[in-house]
């Protein structure tokens, strides 16, 4: 039975009901005033309701390529990330070898150094080796900090599935890719799946690796980064930001049902 | 009757532990064999360098006279059920059934066909579509078996199957299992901690300890012609007497064991070539059918002896605390070598 007694005191109700309105306040500013008839602002209360920015914002060359480039962005560094998490939680189950420690604080590293240091550190690799800066040098830092992603939700996957299922595949016949195919990539697809979103919006509005990596090409958020000096375009700005914000969402939200209950969804607080 | 299984000085270790430990053993074919000991003693090992999961560190193991070192599991005719069942959770029961047919690329109406005779034959007909988590532990149990049956293997590995069911269940699937073996006329190589069941179920028995093998015989052999102290204590119950004691007892230095329910008050027995030893009750345990006397001999060793209730009436020999001499017949020590 809840009685009164059972309720957070006011003061602390308050102070909860405060920090989020502060966490939420500034995003819902954007979402309202990417509604706003007015063109010049944020002046208060809005002028009226239009949805003539997202045609003006939908219309720009420069906005649908960013958008474009860090969709492709995000879909590759996913796909790498996949693959190279899978291949590294399989090879680190299970075993025991000389510095698997290290590689594992490796693995998780990316995720943990501030982006600015990896940033400075890939830039100056890419320098190294001559390589130009671009597409996939974007791709490739996005991907160092995603493998984290998809590795940790592997390997905590993997480390509940009894490896009597693979014994038992084995035993019945199987090879070891038909072991993968029937048995354990069923077993991990959801984890595969989550991480995937989890490394898809975290590669989606990655800044300041991209900075670094980018040369030339203008991904969404350095391209909203750019917007900030032109004040002219602010209602075009909060449709873009809108339209970013949805698209990292609604991955982070699947994952998050996807996996409810089951598990930790490593890396979502980055 | 040939061959099935063959180690010949088998060893298995991991760094410094010698999980087996230089074995030797035949097992032939169409015998129920169980392999029995306590946790770490090497027959889980032995079961799994059977099947393929481990290989073994030296020594030669055959399968039906071929050389299975460095065979991996998918090319051995052997199946194994999983202590855990590992029936996959994904997959109905009758798609877990027909994995091994699917793998070997049977098409799906014969391989479900198949599978459905299988599991009528493990007597869960009508459970195909059911989840493995929709089942209780015996089911589950149930179509591990029909999974690893459906390939027609000549050797079914069992790795403690029973251990996870509760008193009535195990019992009820140990016939079963007896019988089920009896009807395919196929080698079963049964892993268990289970004394009773090895010896229920047994065409014979390996007993383990240490990596190594300390006897290997029909279940009756083991009881009555125990080899070591070991096999003794651990088939059936026995009182150890080791060298020193039964030169203080009985004038000569060889160990030997003795049987509780070989054992009598000294009354009860005739006086010919019977071993007669003082001792004083220290407790009295009634089971039901039997009773048993716990006898301080020599001091300090304590002797358990068995006796069986008329009509389910406990007649206690003496009191508690009261001398109480025991004897034997000569012919119920077991003499024993280690």
């Amino acid at each position: 039975m809840h009685s009164d007694q059972d309720r957070a005191p006011l003061w602390l109700r308050l102070l909860a009901y405060g920090g989020i309105g502060f966490l939420f306040l500034p995003i819902a500013v954007i979402i309202i005033y990417a509604f706003n008839a007015e063109s010049a602002g944020y002046s208060f209360p809005p002028k009226g309701f239009t949805l003539s920015w997202f045609g003006a914002a939908f219309a720009r060359n420069d906005v649908l390529q960013a958008i474009g480039l860090s969709l492709q962005l995000a879909a590759l560094a996913t796909v790498l990330a996949v693959l190279l998490g899978t291949l590294a939680a399989a090879a680190m189950y299970r075993r025991d070898f000389f510095g698997k420690n290290a590689i594992t604080m490796m693995l998780i590293l990316p995720i943990a150094l501030p982006g600015i240091i990896t940033g400075i550190a890939l830039l100056s690799a890419f320098r190294l080796a001559d390589i130009p800066s671009g597409f996939w040098t974007i791709a490739i830092g996005h991907a160092t900090f995603c493998v984290v992603v998809i590795y940790n939700n592997v390997i905590a996957r993997f480390r509940r599935m009894s490896y009597s299922l693979v014994e038992a595949s084995q035993d019945l016949g199987a090879d070891m890719f038909q072991t993968f195919r029937y048995v354990v990539l069923p077993q991990i697809a959801t984890a595969l799946l989550a991480g995937g979103m989890l490394a898809f919006a975290l590669s989606f509005d990655e800044i300041i690796v991209t900075t670094f990596t980018a040369g030339n090409e203008v991904t969404l958020p350095i391209w909203m980064l750019n917007q900030l000096t032109r004040p002219r375009d602010v209602p075009i700005t909060n449709v873009v930001a809108m339209t970013v914000m949805l698209i990292t969402a609604l991955p982070i939200l699947g994952a998050y049902y996807l996996t409810r209950g089951t598990e930790d969804i490593a890396g979502s607080g980055k | 009757m040939s061959i099935a299984v063959q180690f010949q000085q088998v060893s298995r270790h991991y760094d410094s532990v010698r999980a087996v430990d230089d074995i030797s053993l035949d097992i032939a074919e169409g015998e129920f064999f169980s392999m029995l000991g306590p946790s770490g003693s090497g027959k889980t090992t032995s079961l799994r360098l059977i099947a393929g999961f481990e290989q073994p560190s030296s020594g030669s193991l055959r399968i039906f006279g071929q050389e299975a070192a460095g065979l991996p599991p998918n090319l051995r005719a052997v199946n194994t059920v999983f202590q855990d069942y590992a029936l996959f959770p994904h997959m109905n029961v009758l798609d877990n059934v027909a994995y091994g047919l699917m793998l070997k690329g049977v098409t799906k109406s014969e391989r479900h066909r198949r599978a459905e005779e299988m599991l009528e034959m493990v007597k869960l007909g009508q459970y195909g579509s059911r989840r493995p988590s929709a089942l209780s532990g015996g089911q589950r149990q149930r179509v591990a078996l029909a999974r690893a049956l459906i390939l027609q293997p000549r050797v079914l590995l069992l790795d403690e199957p029973l251990g996870a069911l509760d008193l009535k269940l195990r019992e009820q699937m140990q016939t079963e299992l007896k019988t089920l073996q009896r009807q395919l006329g196929i080698t079963f190589v049964f892993v268990t901690h289970d004394q009773g069941e090895a010896m229920s179920m047994s065409d014979r028995v390996a007993v383990f300890n240490k990596g190594r093998i300390e006897q290997v015989a029909a279940p009756q052999v083991l009881y009555n012609q125990p080899a070591t102290a070991f096999v003794a204590d651990f088939v059936g119950a026995a009182n150890v007497f080791d060298g020193e004691l039964a030169s203080t007892l009985v004038g000569h230095a060889q160990s030997f064991a003795v049987r509780p329910e070989r054992i009598r008050p000294a009354g009860q027995l005739a006086d010919d070539d019977v071993v007669r030893v003082p001792g004083k009750l220290l407790d009295i345990q009634y089971l039901g059918a039997v009773s048993r006397y716990e006898v301080e001999v020599s001091g300090h060793k304590v002797v358990s002896m068995v006796l069986p209730n008329e009509n389910g009436n406990a007649t206690a020999p003496a009191e508690i605390g009261a001398a109480l001499t025991l004897a034997w017949p000569s012919h119920a020590m077991l003499p024993l070598a280690g």
